[in-house]
């Protein structure tokens, strides 16, 4: 394997505070050395960064791949690409193919195909219960040991309490954390933020309730168990509240949020535009500021990009007809820059949230560059703006509605394992 | 915003009636003042213009009707227009055909206006932006979001009976939170001036955000019908008891239900309204609903006429108004 070294960029690591002008060196696929080369560093090529930030490639925590199951509407090489093509170089997938990851052979099957496309590194998070259906619990030692990081239920529920509490201890007895949707299902039929918007539009909301509720439960369950929990895609003030007091206890959850979340509101779904229909919803303004606030200061741990690719047919549909979901991947960088452009938070906090954040949920052991790191890298333009066009998407999934939006950065070249991907 | 944007065109005309939202005062104040002069045509032994000879108007409705759908239908003829009626219990939907595949279907058939009911909110929205540049859309109810020719029907009957609507209060009583004509109806009445809004209901069947509107919340029945010009009756579905939005209809009646008690807290001329079809002894009693300060068969007269205004407004077939 080819020795490698990134000269001249500003190289921002969050996980050891780096934070300068600095060449990198790789070798043998990981971080040899950030500053000044190693002894007897081997012959190499160079990579020039001059303008450009150098920083862990991004972890995202949720993005559908949609294989096995939905190939209509993306495959883990087309969606694993696009995640190169955005600086993503680890994307986590939830367990909500079909067949649901319950068995080792389907995880077997996922790191096959990632292998074989060769782009960003995929991880597959098993199933907490036995199809998603929130009864029995999944054979969770058998997945951690096919390689699940992590066991969650997408965004299906466990109605049953006694089932959830079980499910949590014992993920904790394999010492594996648990994912789980902060959504109470029956609280959850709508389609919309439960506020003015829906109301106008004649569309049935999901109250803030639906989130709230899941949410405390969810911290009653840690308390009891001491299961280590991660609450995906929070959307209101007031389940970061929650979240906020729970981590004063020091009870061990976390959440993230999609990036999206940052970005929208319920006007969003002005005009019923179903690449708008996402969920959890866009909510009001408060808390969308509520949101922000809590990344830059820390109660959020991480950002995802809750990509979810779609084929054209399913967004035309009447609204509440039409897939929730957008293309996120390759917004994911652009949106976190926006909120460094907007001073939610400093630059490296922003990067944070998209690399050692949500790498030290999952212990995966990436999303940083300290030495012997295996060596995934983005290397983006700072300066440079990007126009949303999803025609131009790598990904199969070309709904968002941020389409024609301005955003910060430009992805210039990703490694993963020390070599350049496509993207 | 962009809902009052789509439905019209760029040269300002009426394209599509999708909503009452962004309408605004004069456009409406158009289509009841060309409603007024179909009106006569109904009264006449031959009820026939030509405004749509040559033109094919589909009712397609993805939800039963019987009183909509028979008035858009009459409307249509009394234009002089060829009318489909497509069955959609036994249409290409029913076999897994997309909504789009079915409009683009008929649309090669040359159709020129599809008249659209559909449980889903926002679908003439969707059909609307997918259409032809010639092709029309009304939308005849959409979910729980618009029924805007039922609006314009009601505040037709309304300024038949309260010429100066803008000293006048309004009551409307009932389901608010699932109805479409309501929705519609609040955007219409605010677009003309209208003094007052109220909404009674119990809290389980309001919207969130009804104060945003402009109008105001009334729990108490008897506190919200006091001297109230015009009162406007929604009808409760059954779906609502099951849904654990009411404990029974009785209990309904007996909190909400406009009975003759009720009804003279209002001003002694009050109309009462009720855009059908009406469940005696649910939201009202059969002497309200029979009595003489009742509307509401009137409603489905005029209803002919406000749609054969706004059918030949969209088609761009009206007589012009002077000054245009």
């Amino acid at each position: 394997m080819t020795a490698l070294c990134i000269t001249g960029g500003r190289v921002i690591d969050p996980a050891s505070g780096h934070d300068g002008e600095a060449d990198v060196w790789i070798d043998d696929g990981r971080i040899a050395a950030i500053g000044a080369a190693p002894a007897s560093f081997p012959e190499h090529d160079r990579i020039d960064a001059g303008g450009c930030i150098v920083c862990p490639g991004l972890v995202d925590l949720s993005a559908r791949l949609r294989e096995p199951g939905e190939r209509h509407k993306g495959t883990i090489a087309s969606e694993s690409r696009a995640a190169i093509a955005g600086g993503i170089t680890t994307v986590c997938c939830p367990p909500d193919t079909s067949p649901v990851v319950d068995a080792p052979a389907t995880v077997e099957l996922i790191r096959q195909r990632a292998i074989e496309a060769d782009q960003a590194r995929v991880y597959p998070i098993g199933a907490l219960t036995a199809g998603l259906d929130g009864q029995y619990l999944a054979p969770m030692r058998a997945l951690a040991r096919a390689g699940c990081r992590a066991m969650g239920q997408a965004d299906r529920d466990v109605g049953d309490s006694h089932v959830l509490r079980s499910a949590l201890t014992y993920a904790a007895t394999i010492d594996r954390p648990v994912i789980l949707p902060a959504c109470t299902p029956s609280l959850g039929h709508g389609c919309a933020h439960e506020g003015p918007v829906a109301s106008g539009l004649g569309l049935p909301g999901i109250p803030v309730a639906a989130e709230t509720t899941a949410v405390a439960r969810i911290i009653a369950l840690v308390a009891d168990t001491g299961a280590r929990v991660h609450i995906g895609r929070l959307s209101s003030a007031a389940a970061v509240d929650l979240l906020a007091r729970a981590k004063a206890d020091d009870l061990p959850v976390t959440a993230d949020v999609a990036a999206h979340q940052l970005e929208l509101t319920e006007s969003a779904l002005t005009g019923f535009d179903t690449r708008a229909h996402l969920r959890p919803p866009p909510r009001s303004t408060g808390d969308r500021d509520a949101l922000r606030e809590a990344v830059g200061a820390g109660v959020i741990d991480a950002i995802c990009s809750d990509h979810r690719p779609h084929e054209p047919d399913a967004k035309r549909r009447p609204f509440e007809a039409s897939d929730p979901g957008l293309s996120g991947l390759e917004t994911l960088l652009g949106l976190v820059l926006a909120r460094v452009a907007a001073g939610d938070c400093d630059l490296a906090t922003a990067l944070a949230r998209v690399t050692a954040g949500p790498a030290r949920i999952l212990d995966l052991g990436l999303g940083t560059l300290t030495p012997d790191a295996p060596a995934d890298l983005c290397i983006f333009e700072p300066e440079t703006e990007t126009v949303v066009d999803p025609d131009r998407f790598v990904s199969r999934g070309r709904d968002t509605p941020l389409a024609g939006r301005t955003l910060p950065g430009r992805v210039r070249t990703v490694l993963v394992d020390g070599r350049v991907r496509s993207g | 915003m962009v809902e009052g944007d789509i439905q019209i065109a760029p040269d300002g005309r009426l394209r599509h009636c999708l909503t009452t939202e962004g309408m605004g005062g004069e456009r409406i104040t158009e289509i009841l003042d060309l409603a007024e002069s179909f009106a006569g045509v109904n009264d006449k032994v031959i009820k026939k213009v030509p405004l749509l000879r040559g033109h094919t108007v589909v009712n397609l409705f993805f939800e039963s009707s019987t009183r909509t759908r028979s008035t858009f239908e009459l409307a249509a003829k009394r234009l002089s227009a060829d009318v489909l009626n497509i069955d959609v219990q036994r249409s290409a939907t029913s076999k897994g055909e997309s909504l789009l595949d079915t409009i683009a279907n008929l649309q090669a058939m040359q159709c020129d206006l599809f008249v659209m009911r559909h449980p889903e909110s926002g679908a003439a929205h969707l059909v609307a932006r997918h259409v032809d540049d010639d092709v029309h859309v009304i939308n005849a109810g959409d979910g729980l979001h618009a029924h805007p020719t039922q609006a314009l029907l009601d505040v037709f009957t309304m300024r038949r009976h309260k010429p100066d609507l803008s000293e006048r209060t309004v009551a409307i009583v009932g389901d608010l939170r699932h109805s479409r004509v309501a929705r519609s109806e609040i955007h219409a009445l605010r677009a003309l001036g209208v003094g007052e809004i109220r909404a009674i209901a119990p809290r389980t069947l309001l919207p969130v955000d009804l104060e945003g509107l402009g109008v105001g919340v009334y729990e108490d029945i008897d506190a919200g019908l006091a001297d109230v010009d015009i009162v406007v009756m929604l009808r409760l579905q059954r779906e609502r008891m099951e849904h654990a939005l009411l404990p029974s209809s009785s209990e309904y009646f007996a909190g909400w239900g406009l009975t003759p008690e009720r009804l003279a807290r209002a001003r002694p001329d009050a109309i009462v309204m009720h855009p059908g079809p009406t469940n005696r002894g649910v939201e009202i009693d059969s002497r309200v609903a029979d009595g003489p300060q009742s509307v509401i068969l009137e409603q489905v007269t005029n209803g002919i006429a406000i749609r054969m205004a706004v059918m030949a407004l969209v088609a761009g077939t009206a007589p012009q108004r002077e000054g245009r």
